[in-house]
């Protein structure tokens, strides 16, 4: 068993992060702060999930949201995308192992997996919209958000919901208040398995490395550590038993990365549109200050009055 | 020296614009600037600010595409109207090729011109070209526009056509801007041009040097006004 969080006491607690441990705010320049916190991480071990979705009811609950009531299609992922209500989902996957002939099923809890290179925050037009904190939760700020759905965009888990109620982004947001008086995020909390750890990034990827080890002994002999690179890592990480496959996993990407689309559209292309729009209006002013005016001329004027007289004729 | 060169004095002045095609004009050209401002504020993190001329972020989110429909429909009209007069014909490439003497003023230099050289009909087609590519790929950034057009059609855009179209969509903006400037530039430094788009007249003299062949036309045509002038004066 993973040490349970302890819960916490009725004094009341300064927040243990805020605007001060900022490392990226959308559209904005900031400068990071000296110290970075130290690194909290979610760990969703899917071996041990039993799909009970207490989480997904957790994390209504803890963030006040109410899902529609949908429609049953015939499988169990309910609702069957992430809503603006919905921030985490249960994905259900019945897998026939060609190895060993067994149906597993795949339950991965979905949602956002707080990535250390953000492509919402980058594609994100709102001066604070979008933040990072140093201990690496990314938190959408409402007041600031416009709807444009540009984290849609630049996400590549595929995450953000924009709401057609308030037309607001919405997604997971580790339950920053939770962990900002240190408790772990409601979702971790109602887990009955602890499926869902919570704690520092190294403690996660201590008690991940037990759980592979465990894993192979069993004969997983692909389990290993959801963690992608091309993010430079996530605050939201994954055991899984088939590692070298994660698209088996409703489609989990195997090497998420910002789209070089929207890093072309966001980096490079900001400037060189600025620079262009720029370079013509100048070469607009310099041209009409060594050129000076193409004025008409009264011979000009004089021979459109001939012109006219000689139709006129 | 003329002091009469904006149509309104003594000159010979020659019918250029109607004046329901100036309405058009002045509706495509007043949404295509707030179009601009809201466009720009969302394109770069240091115009932001340009969006609380609409009242900020979340009001540019959903005007801007309402703007750009508005344009659409605008555009078209200007579009039926002026199409056929700026088809290519031969003189262009003459007039193409004495580019020098065009950035000179040296009018005398270039062969007649009809209704519309060269660099007008570069900046008529390449911006009927820019105005349907952001109208398609400002779809894919407009949710409600998106979800009727996917119903309409019965398909779903995948995310990486929504993130070509916003890259393309920044891309075509930046080029409708940069030959926006090329064609307010133009009629600024052409004297005499702006009171085509205002009162819909030119001088006989404006005719005869810039568009000599389109002045002949409108002559035979008997479309010119007389001076007003006195011989007195």
């Amino acid at each position: 068993m993973f040490p349970a969080i302890p819960n916490p006491t009725t004094e009341k607690s300064a927040a243990r992060f805020g605007d001060k441990d900022l490392m990226r705010r959308s559209a904005s320049t900031v400068t990071p702060p000296a110290k970075r916190q130290t690194e909290v991480a979610k760990l969703i071990d899917v071996s041990k999930c039993i799909g009970c979705k207490a989480c997904q009811t957790a994390c209504l609950e803890w963030n006040q949201l109410k899902e529609e009531v949908g429609v049953n299609v015939g499988v169990y992922d309910n609702p069957h995308d992430l809503t603006p209500n919905s921030w985490t989902l249960m994905r259900y996957t019945e897998y026939e192992n060609p190895e060993s002939g067994n149906l597993e099923w795949l339950i991965r809890k979905d949602g956002c997996m707080h990535c250390e290179d953000p492509g919402c925050l980058k594609a994100c037009p709102s001066p604070g919209a979008i933040v990072q904190y140093s201990n690496g939760i990314v938190d959408f700020v409402k007041e600031n958000c416009i709807g444009c759905g540009y984290c849609v965009k630049g996400c590549p888990f595929n995450i953000p919901r924009i709401s057609r109620a308030d037309h607001k982004a919405y997604k997971c947001t580790l339950c920053s208040d939770r962990v900002a008086v240190g408790q772990g995020p409601a979702c971790q909390k109602a887990c009955p398995t602890q499926a869902i750890v919570f704690g520092t990034k190294d403690e996660m990827k201590t008690w991940a490395a037990k759980r592979i080890a465990d894993l192979k002994s069993r004969g997983f002999d692909k389990a290993g550590l959801y963690d992608p690179p091309g993010v430079q890592g996530t605050h939201v990480m994954y055991v899984l038993h088939h590692a070298d496959t994660p698209q088996l996993y409703a489609g989990l990407p195997e090497n998420p990365r910002i789209s070089p689309i929207v890093e072309a559209w966001k980096g490079v292309g900001k400037y060189a549109g600025l620079a262009l729009i720029g370079l013509t209006a100048a070469a607009g002013v310099i041209h009409h200050l060594l050129q000076g005016p193409n004025r008409v001329t009264p011979e000009d004027e004089e021979n459109a009055e001939k012109l006219a007289e000689g139709g006129k004729s | 020296m003329s002091t009469h060169d904006d149509g309104s004095g003594a000159h010979l002045r020659v019918r250029r614009y109607s004046g329901s095609a100036r309405i058009n004009h002045w509706i495509v050209a007043i949404s295509f600037v707030l179009l601009l401002l809201s466009g720009l504020s969302l394109f770069h993190p240091s115009l932001f600010w340009l969006s609380t001329m609409f009242g900020g972020g979340a009001t540019v989110r959903w005007l801007h595409p309402w703007i750009g429909v508005v344009l659409v429909i605008a555009f078209l009209g200007l579009f039926l109207r002026f199409f056929a007069q700026n088809l290519p014909e031969r003189t262009d490439w003459i007039w193409l090729a004495r580019i020098r003497y065009v950035l000179k003023g040296n009018d005398e230099y270039l062969p007649e011109i009809g209704k519309y050289n060269a660099g007008q009909k570069f900046v008529f087609w390449s911006q009927s070209v820019l105005v349907a590519v952001l109208f398609i790929t400002g779809l894919g950034l407009w949710e409600p526009g998106l979800a009727y057009v996917e119903g309409l059609f019965g398909f779903k855009a995948t995310i990486t056509q929504l993130r070509m179209a916003a890259l393309i969509h920044a891309g075509a903006a930046v080029l409708a801007i940069t030959i926006w400037i090329v064609h307010v530039y133009a009629a600024i430094w052409v004297r005499g041009t702006i009171s085509a788009m205002t009162r819909g007249f030119v001088t006989g003299g404006w005719g005869w040097r810039h568009h000599r062949k389109w002045l002949r036309k409108e002559v035979g045509e008997g479309e010119v006004e007389r001076p007003r002038v006195t011989p007195a004066e």
